[in-house]
């Protein structure tokens, strides 16, 4: 341990002023916040305290420039401020403090809202828990150090991964504000999810329609970089300053030369399911665009099916491209790029419903997962927007959607994947319209919050589809009476007529729900950043900064952050952008000075540190047997700190000295007067 | 208020998760036992395990540890490594004659204001019944370097391995 407390003759020349706030009665209710600042003046008189207020609302102005007076006439060298958590109020007074030209870290705050009035009752008690919370604090303040804040440049180029529709309104965003960005997208051409969709709820806007123009802008813009057939691979750095390594894999189709005419996958011999555009309902070639509007549109060559390079012969796609841009020799690239700051727009994956198996989906052929809907509906898909069962042929005559498949239950996952209720109900919209079908609607809860949501469940109503209310048991082919014969059947239990039902359909969609990518952990932990136990990302605040992570300069969009629905992930996607223009401008950023340091002098070089750094910000210097940290990279954990054996590390604005001194001060040891 | 021994504890925070989750159990004004008072740090990572002797050794009765759930670390994995010190921790304690349950490790998310509030009754209560920290035992011979050497040496290895 690192017992490098100040000198008992350097301490008794602080001045310290503690200040206790009523906060209204939110204090003053339970806390005897006069006994508490009186008790302060006399028993911490020793440890340096000369002043000890008591105000009605710190926080207000009134109450910030009773310090700022304090510190100006009295001369005071610390301030504590006996009020509510730091979390909400230590800015404030740090910056009273600053004004009355004190470093601002020379200020700490005792919280005795949060942690005292508003969770005790018996007032004496409160009282005397108030009064140690206080000399705690006391005790710490004289520990505490002057800090700057660390400035680093910013790099202006910023990298977008995922080129969904987060995605590429991230990027359109800062790009359209003048600033460069990497746009990196693993598939071949960007659009993500939403290019697979027919209609977009409740509007009913065409999915491509509103998309395509999108990724046309993206593609084009002299600002972006669109790297699709790509994947990060490696990434170092902090923020304003991250290297990026990307690998770029062989499209065997020379970007510069081709044309987009589509020669290639005419004259393509092979054909393949679609697993990933067509959800496995439609074929490609082995040299293919995933989709007409795709962008960019230059195709990949899928080695593993091509026959050229399964049998060493065919090149039909060579002898007929005008333009000799197919190139069979092409290889992975490695790409090295520099930014300031990283967007993730990583997405989802769809909730794999064989995993419920009695809901038949793989063993039934007639039960549908809602992505497979989605291209049956699609006048672009694979039956040409004809809703058919799976023979390509029969029109069914009744359907059943189930919601929440994979969502809010114990078995699957706990959290309601937000989009399922209005998707089901665009699917019941979607099959009324196009078949004239009975369309039941199997579902838990109906969710339809935000705007023209539940205006669209009425209209859905008023078409006549039929609702049930229970959580479907089990779809079975096993019919028991004539009706049901050839028929799927649902079992449920109805809850609001409170019996079972079985109701015969010939067609049933899963509405599933979304779940974190299956590489989520890894890219997390690529780029710094911790999934929630859902793995979702996890932001830096549920609710006061949901799109910036614990790591500066990565933020998350769209569904990597959680289910959410389209106007959502734009938003979200906007959001981030505003965050990131904002450091552009800036050109530098301010660090929260939190870092750990290493005294070199006395560090024996054991090298225990080292492997304890998630952040890679410690360095072992070879020539000189002792190691350092990377203050840029260093993000103020002070797991290091309280490794070391030789009590070399010392971690800024939580050091041993201040921990332990706070320590003794809830303990109430500090009030025997030291003896110098 | 009653006779009954009112135990001082130490409670150590993070403070992306369970200070958060001390600071919601404040905002909806859910009661617990007053007798823990807290430190914040930026992560249990940070928790030297002298801390937790400094406390015990100045006057407190018990030692909470509190932390992220594993896997939600804002450090990544730090509140691992908290785990394998406070495992540790224990046997020390154990060595040196307080029982180990004086020190609890409580994880708690920023989102559990509820769970801070009742682990926090159910510690303080816990403490109540093992009575105050008596450090003078020690010194009446009932700790002697013989007695920690044989409850280290008696004890099946297996006990000495520590969880990854």
């Amino acid at each position: 341990m690192n017992d490098k407390r100040r000198s008992p003759m350097d301490k008794k020349q602080e001045r310290v002023g503690v200040y206790v706030c009523h906060c209204g009665s939110n204090i003053a209710g339970t806390v005897d916040v006069v006994d508490v600042a009186k008790w302060a003046e006399e028993k911490l008189q020793h440890q340096g305290v000369v002043i000890s207020r008591e105000y009605k609302f710190m926080c207000s102005s009134l109450g910030q420039e009773l310090i700022e007076k304090d510190i100006k006439e009295l001369g005071l060298t610390r301030v504590v401020v006996a009020a509510c958590s730091p979390h909400l109020h230590e800015k404030t007074f740090r910056t009273a403090a600053q004004k009355g030209g004190l470093n601002p870290y020379l200020c700490e705050l005792a919280s005795i809202r949060e942690q005292v009035s508003w969770v005790h009752t018996d007032k004496a008690v409160a009282t005397e828990k108030a009064k140690a919370v206080v000399a705690g604090a006391v005790s710490r303040v004289i520990e505490n150090v002057p800090l700057e804040e660390i400035k680093v440049p910013i790099n202006p180029n910023t990298l977008v991964v995922g080129g969904g529709i987060a995605g590429i309104q991230a990027a359109l965003e800062i790009a359209n504000a003048g600033f460069h960005v990497y746009l990196v997208e693993r598939e071949p051409s960007i659009g993500g999810h939403m290019a697979q969709f027919d209609k977009t709820f409740p509007t009913l806007d065409c999915s491509a329609c509103i998309l395509t123009p999108r990724m046309v802008e993206a593609g084009t813009h002299p600002n972006i970089t669109l790297l699709t057939w790509s994947d990060v691979v490696n990434v170092s750095g902090y923020v304003g300053n991250f290297h990026v390594t990307i690998k770029k894999k062989a499209r065997f189709v020379v970007e510069e030369l081709c044309t987009g005419c589509g020669i290639c996958q005419e004259k393509c011999p092979k054909k393949v399911i679609d697993e990933v555009y067509e959800a496995g309902l439609g074929y490609r070639k082995a040299v293919y665009t995933p989709f007409a509007q795709a962008v960019p549109n230059f195709p990949v060559m899928d080695k593993e099916n091509c026959t050229y390079f399964i049998r060493g012969t065919c090149k039909a796609c060579e002898k007929f491209c005008p333009t000799g841009a197919i190139d069979f020799k092409q290889e992975d690239q490695l790409l090295n790029i520099d930014v300031g700051n990283i967007i993730l727009a990583t997405g989802y994956d769809l909730f794999d419903a064989r995993r419920v198996s009695s809901y038949g989906y793989g063993r039934l052929p007639n039960v549908f997962t809602s992505l497979e809907f989605e291209r049956l509906s699609n006048a672009a898909g694979p039956t040409s927007g004809n809703i058919v069962l799976r023979d390509g042929k029969t029109t069914p005559k009744s359907v059943g959607i189930i919601h929440c498949v994979g969502s809010r239950d114990k078995n699957f996952n706990n959290y309601c994947s937000v989009i399922c209720c209005m998707q089901g109900l665009k699917f019941a919209h979607l099959v009324h319209e196009r078949t004239g079908a009975t369309v039941y609607n199997f579902y838990i809860d109906m969710r339809t919050a935000y705007k023209a949501y539940d205006e669209f469940y009425q209209r859905v109503l008023e078409e006549g589809t039929l609702f049930v209310r229970g959580k479907v048991a089990e779809v079975t082919n096993a019919a028991r009476y004539d009706r049901e014969k050839g028929k799927l059947i649902i079992q449920v239990e109805d809850t609001l007529a409170g019996k079972q039902r079985r109701i015969p359909v010939d067609m049933v969609i899963l509405s599933s729900g979304l779940q974190p990518r299956s590489d989520a952990k890894e890219v997390g932990k690529m780029f710094g950043i911790s999934c929630s136990t859902d793995g979702w990302f996890t932001e830096k605040h549920p609710k006061l900064d949901p799109v910036a992570t614990m790591t500066e300069g990565v933020y998350i969009v769209g569904c990597a952050q959680g289910p959410k629905d389209i106007p959502s992930s734009v938003a979200q996607g906007a959001a981030a952008s505003a965050r990131v223009l904002d450091k552009i401008l800036q050109e530098e950023v301010a660090l929260e000075p939190i870092k750990a340091t290493v005294d070199q002098e006395a560090c024996s070089g054991c090298r225990i540190c080292n492997s304890m750094c998630p952040f890679n910000a410690i360095a072992f210097l070879e020539d000189r047997m002792v190691t350092e940290i990377n203050p840029a990279l260093c993000q103020g954990c002070g797991t290091c700190v309280a490794a070391c054996p030789a009590g070399a590390i010392s971690g800024t604005g939580f050091s041993d000295a201040q921990i332990i001194a706070q320590i003794d001060g809830l303990l109430l040891r500090t009030l025997e007067p030291v003896e110098a | 208020m009653t006779d009954q021994f009112e135990p001082t504890i130490i409670g150590f925070t993070c403070n992306w998760c369970s200070y958060r989750a001390a600071d919601l159990a404040g905002t909806a004004r859910m009661k617990y036992a007053p007798n823990v008072r807290l430190i914040r740090m930026m992560c249990s990572g940070r928790l030297d395990p002298t801390f937790v002797l400094r406390a015990l050794s100045s006057g407190a009765d018990g030692v909470m540890i509190t932390g992220c759930h594993p896997g939600e670390c804002h450090y990544i994995e730090q509140n691992y490594k908290a785990l394998r010190r406070f495992l540790l921790l224990r046997r020390v304690l154990k060595g040196l004659g307080i029982e180990p349950e004086r020190v609890k490790l409580v994880w708690a998310s920023a989102a559990e204001g509820t769970r801070f509030a009742s682990e926090t009754t159910t510690f303080v209560e816990e403490i109540r019944k093992l009575g105050p920290l008596n450090w003078g035992k020690a010194d009446d011979g009932a700790l002697t370097t013989d007695h920690v050497e044989s409850s280290i040496i008696d004890r099946p290895s297996s006990e000495m391995e520590v969880p990854a």
